[in-house]
């Protein structure tokens, strides 16, 4: 292997692990506030994905009927656990929410989709359709559960995965889509080609993860978050509540989710059930960084994405398999450095 | 009485066996059940992995493709005969979890069901990527059992052998559930401090029962194999490996039972979903998937203990066998009464920035009763969980029966003979009183899981469960014993709880507010025990609230506020000891 070889590998491992990043980031996030491991992430990068071929091409994307079924559902969902407190408000709260804010996107995409209107105006809007998806599934999966053990609530996760992707196979068609760069050309830096993408890549994840250390320092819904994340009981006994936490913490989920999928569509090919894998890939790095730490989670994610890059220039039918066993060596390593103590759930 | 529901059972198995060859279920219906059968077996394991021990795996697929690809390997490209090469894909499935389970049971619950997860995506790929395993094509060809020159060939046959692997896998299940690994194991989930606390090597037995259930997947993915004659990677994927823990969460995540009705319930749930979905939507997919997530979400919202509870109740209790000629456990040789049994030496421990306990010393002698009291917060319950070994002291010693225990694993301090109870019953809900308090006896027995499923274990079960019994008679709840543990009221779970202590036989019994909750009569009847224990030489530790009840039964007192020690003496003294009256009424200056 010549460096330039070894350049590119880093150059496209690096991109691959800002990818993985932002999932990771979003897995932790979720985690940490509420307990869920969110393996329905890839599900949202895969529809930020569809979406935006859609959108490229001037169709309608099914995401709307999408959005709006899960708005119907979440709405009978609030209905039915919220039947014995059941106020004006809190059904106008639902109807607004669940009713009228998914079918305004709805149309407004409609009247959108045909204009072609460039990527300015169709990624902003495939986020914002993916967005509202996020509480909806919160409400109607995890919120009536929020009790349950960390074990319990991955395996209802787990559900919500599958129904998710079939869903996705129902709307969107088993064809795999592809994106356009939204920055065309290459450049030379140091010798090897960089394309724009990538650029882009990079410097999104890079922007939104300083957006998100921000919002953690600085706002106080992010300090919220972050005292539910710490203790769940004492951040309700100090008013915060924990299910609009909740709430928030998946809808920041999904954004992320929508934006890995427009930033990955054109680099690999993406089908209904691509986003798993790199969900998968974004829990490994959050493994690593023990679902915890951000920073450790991006170095991991990053390291995830190197690796992958070399695992496939080597023997590339094996990547998945080496990418995957990696997990156990950390997994030993964090075994010896835990001292065992009981548990209970 | 268990005779005769044996008898019914066994009965009820032959019928089943029997069923096929009556010429009334037709081919297609005794295919589906020979692959309930094998999925049975592999959900029977997820049932003791999950819904007992509280582990999950979503990779007990990636077993039953390693079992299958090991025996198809070794027929078609070595021809091996099958009922060689099925102790040999037993091996090596034990070997797998043997890798995957030592690196994640130390690890808190969340991290098996991910290391499972990679290591069923890593295997499934490996398996479809291997080109002397067929890669994405698999290996056909794989022959058939034989039974002298007999194939098993025909499904009906192979459905004898099916179904009897899964009444095999039931009975051995059930033994191990029954015994004193099987207790410690229904410990795990609910109530792991407590198992600690009385010597259950916790990491060991998450390691044992996750071994087992890959073999048992194990088992399935032989049969599978030889029942299909190929393999290929499709059915051994992460969605078959979520399907298997669907089928034990919807049945019944705790119950063996419950592994069967839930592999029947799912399996035909597919089997029509497919049919019928199609015909609903108008084409042709994975619809069924959608259900399958939809319907795994919903049960866990409704019926998280899955069906079978909710269809038949909560499970039968154990008996204690009956056994004659059986000696008792025998005691332990008990330290000279007067003698140091427990030193605590300027024992200091930080919270953060909090001293929650501040150069704090006392000692307990054999044969007598010490109260440690003070107000809330005082860090009465922190010294106590110090001496356990719950928690690690930051500086000072602790020393028991002459050697030092900080530091120690719980189970290493119970098993020089300290017993503890808990301040908030820590029991297993769902398992017999008397289960609940011979757990107190787990390092006094020795049977380990392999002995147990065989039932090799009656002679000390029943010295085990006989002890449980005496000791609950003792506090008097004999009356209790089979009733569910969750079903008793506080007072009487605080009396198990010095039952389960009892049990261990121990030299030194450290009990957290075993008074609170009781009633007037019950009250007395522990002060008696107490009394009882000491004139035995047995030492006792006492954190107390109720002043009357320990005043009454102390030879000293020690006194905490603020996480210092304030007073020490006999009762007489410490209450009127000046600093005392101030920290529990306020100054009187």
């Amino acid at each position: 292997m010549d460096s330039t070889i070894f350049l590119f590998l880093v150059q496209d491992g690096v991109i691959n692990g800002a990818i993985y990043a932002l999932a990771a980031i979003a897995l932790v996030l979720v985690f940490a506030v509420t307990r869920v491991i969110l393996v329905p992430q890839g599900e949202y990068i895969a529809f930020g994905a569809m979406t935006v071929a859609a959108l490229e091409a001037g169709r309608t994307p099914p995401t709307i009927w999408l959005l709006v079924a899960l708005g119907v559902l979440s709405a009978l969902a609030a209905l039915a656990q919220n039947r014995r407190t059941l106020g004006a408000g809190l059904v106008a709260r639902i109807i607004a929410f669940d009713l009228v804010l998914p079918a305004a996107l709805a149309g407004l995409t409609v009247v959108l989709a045909p204009l072609k209107l460039g990527p300015a105006v169709y990624v902003p809007l495939a986020v914002a359709l993916i967005v509202p998806m996020g509480p909806m599934i919160y409400r109607v999966a995890f919120a009536p559960m929020a009790q349950a053990s960390v074990l319990v609530l991955l395996i209802a996760s787990f559900g919500v995965h599958f129904s998710l992707m079939g869903l996705g196979l129902v709307f969107f068609g088993p064809e795999g889509i592809g994106t356009q760069p939204l920055l065309g050309g290459d450049f030379s830096l140091g010798g090897i080609p960089v394309t724009g993408q990538s650029v882009v890549v990079v410097g999104t994840t890079v922007l939104l993860l300083v957006a998100f250390a921000l919002f953690f320092e600085r706002t106080l819904m992010g300090k919220a978050l972050r005292a539910c994340s710490s203790n769940r009981l004492g951040a309700r006994l100090v008013g915060i509540p924990t299910t609009t936490a909740g709430s928030v913490a998946f809808a920041l989920a999904a954004a992320m989710g929508a934006i890995s999928g427009v930033l990955a569509g054109p680099i690999v090919t993406i089908y209904y059930d691509s986003g798993f894998l790199i969900g998968l890939k974004a829990f490994v790095a959050a493994i690593l960084g023990g679902l915890v730490s951000f920073p450790l989670t991006v170095l991991a994610s990053l390291g995830v994405g190197i690796a992958e890059a070399f695992f496939s220039f080597w023997t590339s039918n094996f990547k998945e398999v080496l990418v995957f066993t990696l997990i156990l060596p950390v997994l030993l390593w964090r075994s010896l450095r835990t001292p065992v103590h009981a548990e209970e759930d | 009485m268990a005779a005769r529901a044996n008898a019914v059972a066994a009965l009820l198995a032959l019928v089943v066996l029997a069923l096929p060859f009556s010429g009334v279920i037709p081919a297609y219906w005794v295919t589906l059940f020979n692959y309930i059968g094998i999925a049975s077996l592999v959900a029977i394991g997820l049932v003791l992995l999950t819904g007992v021990g509280g582990m999950t795996s979503f990779g007990q697929a990636a077993f039953v493709g390693l079992a299958a690809y090991t025996t198809a390997v070794l027929t078609v490209q070595f021809g091996v005969s099958p009922w060689l090469s099925l102790p040999v894909s037993l091996a090596v499935t034990a070997l797998g979890a043997l890798l995957v389970g030592a690196v994640t049971v130390r690890l808190s619950g969340h991290f098996l069901p991910l290391g499972t997860l990679a290591w069923g995506v890593a295997l499934f790929y490996l398996f479809g990527n291997l080109s002397w395993l067929g890669a994405h094509d698999g290996m056909s060809g794989i022959p058939p059992l034989r039974i002298g020159g007999h194939a098993l060939t025909d499904g009906r046959q192979f459905f004898v052998l099916v179904w009897l692997a899964v009444v095999l896998a039931v009975v051995v299940a059930q033994n191990l559930l029954g015994a004193r690994a099987g207790r410690a194991l229904r410990a795990l989930r609910r109530s792991a401090h407590a198992a600690e606390a009385f010597g259950v090597d916790i990491a060991g037995a998450k390691l044992r029962i996750f071994i087992f259930a890959a073999m048992l997947a194990g088992l399935a993915g032989w049969l599978y194999a030889h029942f299909q004659r190929s393999v290929a990677p499709g059915p051994f994927g992460v969605n078959a490996g979520i399907e298997y823990l669907l089928m034990a969460v919807v049945g019944g995540a705790g119950r063996v039972y419950g592994a069967i009705l839930g592999a029947t319930g799912i399996t035909f749930l597919r089997d029509q979903v497919q049919d019928l979905l199609p015909v609903l939507v108008g084409s042709a997919g994975n619809y069924e998937i959608v259900v399958f997530g939809a319907v795994l979400v919903l049960a866990l919202q409704t019926a998280p203990n899955g069906l079978w509870p909710i269809l038949f109740g909560p499970p039968a209790p154990a008996k204690i066998p009956a056994r004659h000629g059986v000696s008792k456990l025998a005691p332990r040789a008990r330290p000279e009464r007067g003698s140091r049994l427990l030193e605590v030496d300027r024992v200091r421990k930080n919270f953060g920035g909090l001293v929650a306990v501040n150069d704090v010393g006392f000692e307990v002698r054999a044969g007598e009763i010490v109260g440690l009291i003070g107000p809330n917060g005082a860090g009465k319950s922190t010294t106590f969980n110090l001496i356990c070994g719950a928690l690690d002291i930051d500086q000072g010693a602790i020393r028991f029966r002459g050697e030092s225990i900080a530091g120690a694993a719980p189970q290493r301090i119970a098993a020089r003979g300290l017993g503890r109870t808990f301040q908030h019953a820590d029991i297993v809900a769902d398992m017999s009183v008397l289960e609940n308090v011979a757990l107190g006896a787990h390092l006094r027995g020795q049977a380990g899981m392999v002995r147990a499923m065989l039932r090799l274990d009656r002679d000390e079960e029943a010295r085990l469960l006989g002890e449980a019994a005496r000791q609950l008679e003792r506090v008097g709840l004999s009356a209790d014993a089979h009733k569910p543990a969750g079903s008793l009221a506080l007072g009487q779970l605080r009396l198990v709880e010095v039952a389960r202590a009892l049990c261990l036989d121990p030299v030194l019994v450290l009990m957290d507010e075993p008074a609170a909750g009781l009633r007037h009569g019950e009250k007395k009847a522990l002060a008696s025990l107490l009394r009882e224990l000491r004139a035995d030489g047995v030492g006792v530790l006492l954190v107390e609230h109720d002043m009357d009840f320990v005043m009454s039964l102390a030879d000293r007192l020690v006194v905490l506020d603020f996480g210092t020690r304030i007073a020490e003496g006999v009762p007489a003294t410490v209450r009127r000891d000046p600093r005392v009256l101030e920290a529990y009424l306020g100054g009187v200056a």
